[in-house]
């Protein structure tokens, strides 16, 4: 393959017809010193090629011809669909995004007195390693808000507006006269004046009882009113203790709202005492009493954002953080070469700022803007590491790109036919965009 | 090969050379390769009591490849150390990548394979003596074998009736940690059946802990999980049958096994941080969250193997009086045991990797690395003494007394894209369960689906 290679090589370079080239060098000569790169060339970049074009029309233990069945499997395989849908949505929003977050650093950048200091610290994620990067993503995200900031903030803004309740996980014990409804929990007896009610629960654990709390006491008959005690009908060490009745260590559910409900009506409230005694006036009686779902509410957890749902757009986001920077160090460099008259004109026109921005600074960068774009696209089509790292097992297969699938059919699963077929498949996907980018390059160069 | 010495060079062209002659006789012939060396070959067969006969290998130099890192590759190192002592061999370890068996394949394929390597499945041997690169245990290797280990032990290091692999490493994988002190507060016992368990769980949850810990983003630790329910329920034919895939998933015993496991991963608060949570929590998280938080832990239990005390050991409770264990209670009649290990294989046939492969196999080797801790073997003539506490212990003791009772890890035995890729087959299919264990037929049918292709493919 190399020396193949090596062979075709040589009317290459020369262009003139003539024996000699500008230079005076003979042919031969210039083949000689050609020679070692195009044999290094050859023999790690042709050759593998080459040999994983072969390799993908062979079956998975590399020696029956399988003809287009790794190819069929490419377009069948609902991993690799979903591999390649994800690897869509990756080129059209990671490019865009880094290079839009870029174009606004570097036009903001320049008229800012520490512009440079900002410009440092939007690029300084580049100075680390994607691997890296990875890791602290990981965290970033991570569901428990005690770790993860993405959802240590998301919680945080969320609970300024919605508190979250005491009893979370409260729930009726052993023969309890309570059951659940509507997220609540209601009697299944009417309750009446005179007749001390109980409404006891368990699982409320110790550190989340609220400071009130003390110890429960069984409520007195008391004449016209409807009395009870709600508490934690559960000791430590001991299990339930007496069911259905206040054992001496356990706390009462202070400050636990009950209604009394008569034909889905509530028609008196009353929140319990430190020591779960509560009151009701007279009107209660007869009705059965419910402990609403207000008392129940699950603190909130934070956004899923490793789930199947949002997984890939957290990835891409953390791929943004990382070359939003180099985005814009290129942008503010091909800034820098815009021409200030220009500017200076549209606004001598009237233009406003976003006028300048949109009809002049924009068309000017076009060029840089296309070549940032097709840069990032072609990092993107190979983006391995980050979903690698990232996406926790169970949410792999939905983060999934090709070239993951490409290492995971290849080195875990023994299937490099089909691994050779998706590296074949993301080459010809990646060739388009090379040849724009060096038609770009040879129309820049004749300018 | 380039690198290696001129004598060893020889040495090895002498043995292939005396292999290729010799046939069957080829120990024989490399020990009269040797003859020119110190080495005397002439030992062997004396083995008598626990005393153990090695030959004298000097100048012999031997590779180990294992995916073992941190405390267990130094530990293992230990053991290597004392085989050099004994013999005078040269032991190097080469530190290899999950799944070892493709990290041989690119050693073989580039001519340097390792000597000896340690393969954690079933299917890894098969798969390697298929393709012909492990050589079987020679005679002194057998020997050792026969007295030190069970049958059961023995036949999974078989491939189609020949011996291969010497099981140097056992795990234990039924049984569950738990947080002593929240067992404590909520007045729970140590179960023995599955109802048991249910009633522990429910007991702890009216303390107000959460009763299990998960580490599904790991895919492994469900299809544990289910190994055990469903060795328990469905007894130890079916769970042979199943592993082959004989029968097939969608099968009734498994929609009981699936239901049963529902009892604990479907209900409501059950599992910490509810199943979206528990699926991105990886295995050692899911042991420390257990052993942390004073009386209120995430979780009181957590289920896996006795390699889960590496994890507890990065939490400050300390094992055998914060952090307790019990065998994976019986759901069916009998309370199962799955295992796991790690085989060492032949991959060279030569003099000294057979000498290797023999000391593994004795219980002098299993000794060193049984003190150090974290480790235990399948070898029933390893002294309980042994072990350094209780727990480990206990572990042994219940692993050596279920004799040829126990089952291999199935998803250990399934072909890869199955058993062993995170997000692909049973993995990803249990993980789904976990998301939604409502779905029993829907589970039992992706599963089916992949078992199907999976298997198809010949593994």
């Amino acid at each position: 393959m190399a020396s193949a290679a090596a062979a075709g090589a040589p009317p290459g370079p020369a262009a003139p017809k003539s024996r000699k080239s500008v230079t005076g060098t003979r042919r031969t000569v210039a083949a000689l010193f050609l020679l070692p790169a195009l044999v290094l060339l050859g023999a790690l970049v042709v050759y593998p090629i080459g040999y994983s074009v072969v390799r993908s029309f062979y079956n998975a233990s590399g020696d029956g011809f399988a003809g287009l069945d790794n190819y069929k499997a490419l377009f069948t395989d609902d991993g690799i669909r979903t591999a390649l849908k994800n690897n869509i949505i990756w080129v059209v929003f990671a490019p865009t995004v880094s290079t839009a977050l870029g174009l606004i650093f570097a036009v903001l950048t320049e008229r800012v007195r520490w512009g440079t200091a900002f410009k440092l610290v939007v690029f300084m994620p580049m100075a680390i390693s994607m691997l890296a990067a990875g890791i602290i993503f990981r965290l970033v995200y991570d569901q428990d808000p005690d770790k993860g900031v993405a959802n240590a903030v998301w919680v945080g803004v969320h609970d300024t507006f919605a508190q979250s309740s005491a009893f979370p996980k409260a729930h009726p014990g052993r023969d309890s006269p309570l059951k659940a409804d509507a997220g609540g929990f209601i009697t299944s007896a009417p309750v009446h004046v005179g007749q001390p009610v109980t409404l006891p629960l368990v699982g409320v654990a110790p550190d989340q009882m609220p400071d009130g709390a003390k110890k429960a006491v069984a409520a007195g008959a008391e004449p016209g009113k409807v009395t009870g005690t709600t508490w934690q009908d559960f000791t430590r060490g001991k299990g339930v203790g007496k069911l259905g009745s206040p054992d001496p260590s356990e706390p009462g559910y202070a400050g636990m709202r009950i209604e009394a409900v008569k034909d889905g009506k509530v028609v008196a409230s009353a929140e319990a005492a430190g020591d779960g005694t509560f009151t009701l006036p007279a009107s209660a009686d007869g009705a059965l009493l419910r402990l609403p779902a207000s008392n129940f509410k699950e603190p909130y957890n934070g956004v899923d954002w490793l789930g199947p749902a949002l997984v890939t757009p957290a990835v891409i986001g953390s791929y943004v953080w990382m070359w939003a920077g180099f985005a814009m160090v290129l942008i503010a460099a091909g800034l820098a070469g815009v021409p200030r008259e220009l500017l200076e004109a549209a606004r001598v026109d009237g233009a406003n700022e976003w006028q300048v921005f949109r009809r002049v600074t924009v068309p000017l960068l076009a060029p840089v803007l296309a070549v940032v774009v097709v840069t990032l696209m072609i990092n993107v089509l190979k983006v391995f590491d980050l979903v690698y790292i990232i996406a926790p097992g169970s949410s792999q297969d939905d983060a999934n790109v090709l070239a993951l699938e490409l290492y995971r059919k290849g080195f875990a699963e023994g299937q490099p036919g089909i691994a050779s077929a998706i590296a074949v498949f993301l080459l010809l996907l990646v060739i388009p965009v090379m040849l724009f980018n060096i038609r770009r390059l040879r129309r820049e160069v004749r300018r | 090969m380039r690198s290696n010495s001129g004598t060893i060079r020889t040495h090895r062209a002498v043995t292939t050379l005396a292999a290729l002659l010799a046939g069957a006789l080829a120990l024989t012939a490399c020990s009269g390769g040797d003859s020119d060396k110190k080495g005397d070959g002439d030992t062997s067969g004396g083995a008598t009591g626990s005393t153990l006969d090695l030959p004298k290998l000097n100048g012999a130099k031997l590779e180990v490849a294992a995916v073992w890192t941190g405390t267990e590759q130094a530990n293992f190192k230990k053991v290597l150390a004392e085989f050099e002592k004994r013999t005078g061999a040269k032991v190097t370890f080469v530190p290899a990548q999950d799944p070892i068996i493709n990290f041989l394949g690119s050693k073989i394929a580039g001519g340097q394979p390792p000597d000896v390597a340690l393969l954690p499945q079933p299917g890894a041997i098969k798969q390697a003596v298929q393709k012909g690169w492990a050589k079987p245990l020679g005679a002194d290797a057998l020997k050792e074998l026969r007295k030190n280990y069970s049958q059961g032990w023995q036949d999974i290091g078989k491939v189609d009736g020949k011996q291969y692999g010497v099981y140097y490493k056992a795990a234990n994988k039924s049984l569950i940690w738990y947080n002593a002190k929240a067992f404590g507060n909520a007045g729970a016992k140590e179960p023995k059946s599955w109802q048991d368990l249910l009633t522990a769980a429910q007991a702890v949850y009216d303390s107000g802990v959460t009763p299990f810990s998960v580490g599904g983003a790991d895919g492994w630790t469900l299809t544990d999980w289910f190994e055990n329910v469903y060795l328990s329920q469905a007894g130890p034919e079916k769970y042979d049958q199943l592993a082959q895939h004989k029968i097939k998933w969608t099968d009734p015993s498994v929609k009981q096994a699936l239901t049963t496991l529902a009892q604990v991963w479907g209900k409501k608060d059950y599992v910490a941080g509810g199943a979206d949570g528990a699926l991105q929590t990886e295995f050692p998280a899911s042991v420390t969250q257990t052993f942390t938080g004073g009386d209120q832990p995430k979780a009181a239990m957590v289920y896996e193997g006795d390699f889960a005390q590496v994890n507890i050991g990065d939490t400050k409770a300390k094992v055998g009086t914060d952090a307790k264990v019990f065998p994976f209670p019986a759901v069916g009649s009998d309370a199962p045991v799955v295992s796991g290990g790690d085989a060492a294989v032949v991959l060279k046939d030569s003099k000294a990797a057979q000498a290797l492969a023999t000391f593994l196999a004795s219980p002098d080797a299993a000794t060193i690395q049984a003190k150090l801790g974290g480790y235990l073997s399948p070898n029933k003539n390893v002294a309980e003494s042994a072990y350094p506490n209780e727990v480990q212990r206990t572990i042994a003791k219940a692993l050596i007394a279920s004799g040829d009772d126990f089952r291999f890890d199935m998803s250990d035995q399934a072909p890869q894209a199955f058993g062993g890729t995170p997000g692909k087959g049973e993995w990803k299919d249990l993980q789904d369960f976990l998301k939604n264990p409502k779905d029993v037929a829907g589970t039992q049918a992706q599963l089916e689906k992949d078992a199907a292709a999976a298997y198809g493919n010949g593994s």
